[in-house]
């Protein structure tokens, strides 16, 4: 469907074309997601089915019920070759739904599904949806040269990441001190929503890292 | 621990950002923890806990209410998805019992017997978010004004016959399209007759659809009813007699699931329709009398 990306026969590979971001479609809000990439200037692409995975250079898995979400993952074999992406070194990120499915552990809960952040996190850790914010917070590697920056979110119904593992780093918390996000390379997971507040440093991120994936 | 302090809780953003999260799912009528356990097993993204479903309502008859809170807890203790309830229409005081319970949405339905016949509920007063069924554009903009942060299209609750269904979100979707491209002259003078702020029907026209999530509701039975749903522009679909009163319910609800994510692709929808045994019987419209049809409670 799409030409390569990267330019044949030269020394320094330069990309003729905007990096294709997969984002899981099977549920949740992956529209939202897709207009973030959208603006970016990214090519989106919706995945359902392994075949959708096929030529992505990063991928989003969306907020939404992680639950509900992994039935659909295991459903379609969609686990494996999301394995497979992000050993290529493609960057991924999981907000919200999406961090429990990269995370090690769950806590109280099910098996984890992806096991590709080394995290342990606790779903709807801040309570019920009365309990969901608006806030802001710094969030390390978003600004020029990696710098911190000031971000705009919203946690919803939000997980916590309740340990960070030794192959994993906390790069945002919140003003107590709860770890809500964390990177392990290429892979990151937030506990909040950017794509709602239409806060485009993280996208941004994933974008820069695709590019840097696909060289 | 609960949200930390400084940070803003029941904003819009986060009211109508958790109908976000429910997109493309599929939200289950369940009356008891077993049956909640049994929808998030089959990938229900909430569940809406209630006393009877909406097929039993309509043949028990009499006044229909909001839940025992016993039961309501006993579902949120069961499952980690969210659990929704439903009010009367206008009960002030089901709507903060509800909120006192921390449900994470509470439906203010026609599938209860309605409990004030002049006045929805003022919602924007609730930290708990609503969501409100409509069968036009007008009346989905007037509950998004009272502060409705979700909606479905009402259909006719407990038929598990899909035609109010289509019928109220194709009107939905056809308000909308003949609002575009119209003078403001025009779009006020459609929004007097709506009775709702210009400002709002501005808002819907420029997106091009109703300016919250829209799930459709009200009679859907199958899998292929679920997709056809989708086909028509929902946000997701909400399924209530037609699981617990199928021959199968964990079979049909895991079905609905994987055809609701998969409504474009025919050959999984011939896959997952497939051996379900029977669907819930249904009721042709025309045995329903208009005064027994709950999609015409509220206004």
């Amino acid at each position: 469907m799409n030409a390569s990306p990267i330019a044949a026969g030269s020394t320094v590979a330069k990309r003729r074309t905007p990096p294709i971001i997969g984002v899981l479609a099977v549920q949740g809000d992956f529209a939202e997601h897709l207009r973030m990439l959208e603006k970016l200037g990214a090519e989106g692409r919706e995945v359902r089915l392994p075949a959708d995975l096929d030529g992505v250079d990063g991928l989003i898995l969306p907020g939404g019920e992680s639950t509900a979400m992994r039935k659909l993952l295991d459903r379609w074999d969609l686990v494996k070759p999301i394995k497979a992406l992000a050993k290529r070194g493609a960057p991924i990120l999981g907000t919200c739904a999406g961090a429990i499915l990269l995370a090690t552990k769950i806590a109280d809960g099910d098996e984890p599904v992806l096991s590709l952040l080394d995290v342990e996190v606790r779903r709807n850790a801040f309570g019920r949806q009365l309990e969901s914010f608006e806030t802001s917070l710094v969030m390390e590697g978003l600004g020029n040269n990696g710098r911190s920056r000031t971000i705009q979110v919203v946690f919803i119904r939000a997980p916590e990441i309740v340990r960070v593992g030794p192959s994993a780093r906390a790069v945002a918390t919140l003003e107590d001190g709860r770890i809500v996000a964390a990177r392990q390379g290429r892979i990151l997971g937030i506990a909040f929503h950017p794509e709602i507040t239409g806060e485009t440093g993280v996208h941004r991120w994933l974008v820069t890292e695709a590019l840097a994936a696909a060289l | 621990m609960p949200a930390p302090k400084r940070a803003k809780t029941s904003t819009w953003a986060t009211k109508s950002g958790l109908a976000q999260m429910l997109k493309g799912g599929v939200i289950m009528d369940v009356v008891n923890p077993a049956e909640a356990k049994i929808a998030q097993e089959a990938g229900a993204v909430a569940v809406m806990a209630l006393e009877r479903v909406p097929f039993d309502i309509r043949r028990d008859g009499g006044v229909a209410r909001m839940s025992d809170p016993d039961m309501i807890k006993g579902i949120q203790a069961a499952v980690s998805i969210p659990v929704m309830a439903k009010a009367r229409i206008g009960h002030e005081i089901e709507a903060r019992i509800l909120e006192a319970l921390d449900v994470d949405y509470i439906d203010e339905s026609e599938v209860l017997t309605p409990a004030d016949d002049r006045y929805h509920l003022n919602k924007h007063g609730f930290k708990v978010p609503f969501l409100c069924g409509c069968k036009n554009l007008g009346e989905a903009l007037r509950r998004i004004n009272e502060g409705a942060a979700m909606m479905r299209t009402k259909g006719e609750a407990g038929t598990g016959n899909i035609v109010e269904a289509v019928r109220h979100i194709r009107t939905v979707t056809e308000e909308i399209a003949a609002l575009n491209g119209q003078s403001e002259k025009r779009l006020r003078a459609a929004a007097k007759e709506m009775r709702v702020p210009y400002e709002l029907v501005k808002l819907t026209v420029k997106a091009g659809r109703l300016p919250v999530v829209n799930f459709v509701a009200g009679g859907i039975a199958t899998p292929a009813d679920a997709a056809l749903s989708m086909w028509l522009g929902a946000d997701g679909v909400f399924v209530g007699s037609g699981i617990f009163k199928a021959e199968n319910p964990a079979k049909t609800a895991a079905a609905i699931v994987q055809a609701t994510t998969h409504w474009k692709n025919a050959a999984i929808l011939a896959e997952v329709s497939a051996g379900l045994g029977e669907a819930m019987k249904g009721i042709e419209m025309r045995t329903i009398p208009e005064s027994e049809r709950l999609s015409n409670r509220g206004w």
